[in-house]
């Protein structure tokens, strides 16, 4: 490679690692989208029965068969569903008679609201917890903060929500117990979902501080006579900050899947619920639609990570 | 010794055979069924006889915890095997393969992470329906794929190593070459692994059983004795207390045993 190659790639311009990001997504978008369909149409067991019972009329299994279009050949529903994909139109719910994009689109909101509170109470949580713990590792400050991270690992959101709700809703009274509204609906389910995410960032951002510490510029900092503190927060952190970034994309799945739980636990009325209540209802077009923007979804946080993680860390883009 | 350089290793340990004896052991330690319903016990408090209460249809919860313990480590563990499994024999031989085979298999694992941690498996329960044998298959299909990688990575670096390199030259065939030589050398980091995995197994039966994708009532998980309990939180917050702190509890084991392996081995998470 040698240093002439180095030279020749630094030209690349940052809008063509872009390009190459968003082209890569392609195929696993493609391939997201796939295993949905596969899921649905391919796992042994048939919807259509599920859906109306094991003591369905035959003339009926046959007619829902036929409207779902289930009654083609596989093939043929691929195209056909990948078809009104490209349309915005992924059919129509049963249970509900309306169309699975629409139902969607007015729930989609309130999980986005909901995965972006637990996100910014988990980054809220996690970076003076691992300041703390990181400025002096192995002090008093480091083992509360790092006890505490690691009972937020331990204790289930199926758990931490409940018990959020007796403390603060029914025995203190100050936050509502359930449903959608204004920032004090938001509090109680946005702690619930971050409060595990926040204690593997606080874990790692401290990891990754203690570590950095002893890096030359980071002497270099201090011999210039900068404070300990203002070393860690000036040099330290930016470069602490990539492994927390990578996490963070890892995470960001856990984030969405604990949205589910989440919406149940406070009636949140977001797309995990309208998913699990068509589970329930064995309404296998909305369930399809909603593992599908979930899945989407996620492939789309991932790609935000990778950019904001190159916007961070230059070599990324360089080295690729 | 151990016990004062590395006490990750020795309390997770501690928690985790803990947690083993019990879920071996949990008919014996206690002989209340749990599933006799009395309904004249219905939400009862501890009290003698029944050191945890009892919940709404007047069922033991220690029973219940205990039978749970079965349930909730059982899943974890046989998920961790097969997961483990197929994803070292997977990620070992796309390595050892390489070319268009490995490219296939690790797009096949990229697209099956694409997918968010246990939404495939909600999706692959909420086709098959609840049940046991189906919340294993729905785990273990999400579960190999960080195996597979991992393993892969692990034999990328290994497979050229002199050792490998001289048991090649003295004939060893791709099947032995991966298990005699190259997994002994992936068992720190796959240990590491399983254990975090299994902590993570714990919560999500916990997760498909509390949303009605799990273990189907009356046998008792954790999960739906959570789920169950949530409607008497206001009168009878036992209910949810017994389940959620034996969850926590055994995470907290596997967390801490992890953290302790990753120290021995000398690797993070």
């Amino acid at each position: 490679m040698g240093l002439a190659g180095g030279v020749r790639r630094r030209r690349t311009p940052v809008i063509r690692y872009f390009i190459r990001r968003l082209t890569a997504l392609v195929p696993v978008a493609l391939g997201v989208v796939t295993l949905t369909f596969a899921l649905v149409h391919l796992v042994p067991g048939d919807p259509v029965v599920a859906m109306l019972g094991d003591y369905a009329a035959p003339a009926d299994v046959q007619a829902l068969r036929h409207e779902l279009g289930l009654d083609r050949p596989l093939w043929r529903q691929y195209v056909a569903f990948l078809y009104g994909l490209a349309h915005g139109d992924l059919g129509e719910s049963i249970s509900q008679r309306e169309p699975v994009s629409r139902l969607i689109r007015e729930r989609y909101p309130a999980t986005v609201e909901l995965a972006v509170a637990g996100l910014a109470a988990a980054i809220l949580i996690a970076f003076p917890l691992g300041l703390v713990a990181g400025a002096d590792p192995g002090g008093p400050a480091d083992m509360g903060a790092m006890g505490f991270a690691i009972l937020g690992i331990s204790v289930p959101h199926l758990y931490l929500g409940p018990l959020l709700m007796i403390v603060f809703s029914l025995d203190l009274g100050w936050l509502p117990l359930t449903g959608r509204g204004g920032l004090s609906h938001l509090i109680l389910p946005a702690l619930t979902l971050g409060a595990a995410l926040a204690a593997i960032l606080a874990r790692m951002l401290r990891q990754s501080l203690v570590e950095v510490s002893d890096a030359d510029y980071m002497r270099t900092a201090r011999a210039k006579g900068l404070s300990r503190p203002r070393a860690l927060i000036g040099h330290g952190l930016r470069n602490a900050l990539t492994p927390v970034v990578t996490l963070l994309g890892l995470e960001a799945g856990a984030l969405l899947t604990g949205s589910i739980v989440t919406e149940i636990i406070f009636s949140w009325p977001g797309l995990g619920r309208l998913m699990i209540t068509a589970i329930n209802n064995r309404d296998y077009p909305l369930v399809q639609g909603c593992v599908m923007v979930f899945a989407l979804s996620y492939v789309a946080v991932n790609l935000a990570t990778d950019l904001l993680y190159s916007a961070i860390d230059p070599r990324v883009r360089l080295s690729r | 010794m151990t016990a004062r350089r590395n006490p990750s290793l020795v309390a997770g340990g501690a928690i985790v055979a803990a947690l083993t004896a019990i879920a071996l052991l949990g008919p014996v330690l206690n002989r209340t069924d749990p599933l006799a319903i009395n309904l004249s016990l219905a939400l009862a408090g501890p009290g003698p006889g029944h050191p945890l209460g009892c919940d709404s249809l007047g069922r033991d919860i220690l029973a219940r915890i205990l039978a749970g313990a079965r349930v909730s480590l059982g899943v974890s563990i046989v998920v961790v095997a097969l997961s483990l499994a197929i994803g070292a024999i997977v990620g070992g031989a796309a390595a050892l393969a390489g070319g268009r085979i490995d490219g296939a298999v690790m797009r096949t694992v990229d697209i099956v992470l694409a997918f968010p941690g246990i939404l495939l498996a909600i999706a692959l329960a909420a086709i098959l329906g609840p049940g046991l044998l189906d919340l294993v298959i729905a785990l273990g299909a999400i579960g190999w794929t960080g195996y597979a990688r991992l393993v892969r990575g692990e034999v990328l670096s290994l497979r050229e190593r002199e050792y490998v390199e001289a048991a090649r030259a003295l004939g060893a065939r791709p099947g032995r070459l991966l298990f005699r030589h190259l997994l002994p050398g992936v068992a720190g980091p796959l240990a590491v692994q399983a254990t975090f995995g299994a902590g993570g197994l714990i919560i999500a039966e916990a997760a498909l059983s509390f949303l009605g994708l799990g273990v189907p009532p009356p046998a008792p998980s954790w999960g739906n004795m959570l789920d169950s309990g949530r409607a008497f939180i206001l009168v009878a917050p036992h209910l949810t207390t017994a389940p959620g702190v034996a969850i926590g509890l055994s995470v907290l084991g596997f967390n801490l045993l992890g953290d302790g392996l990753a120290q021995r081995f000398g690797r993070r998470r």
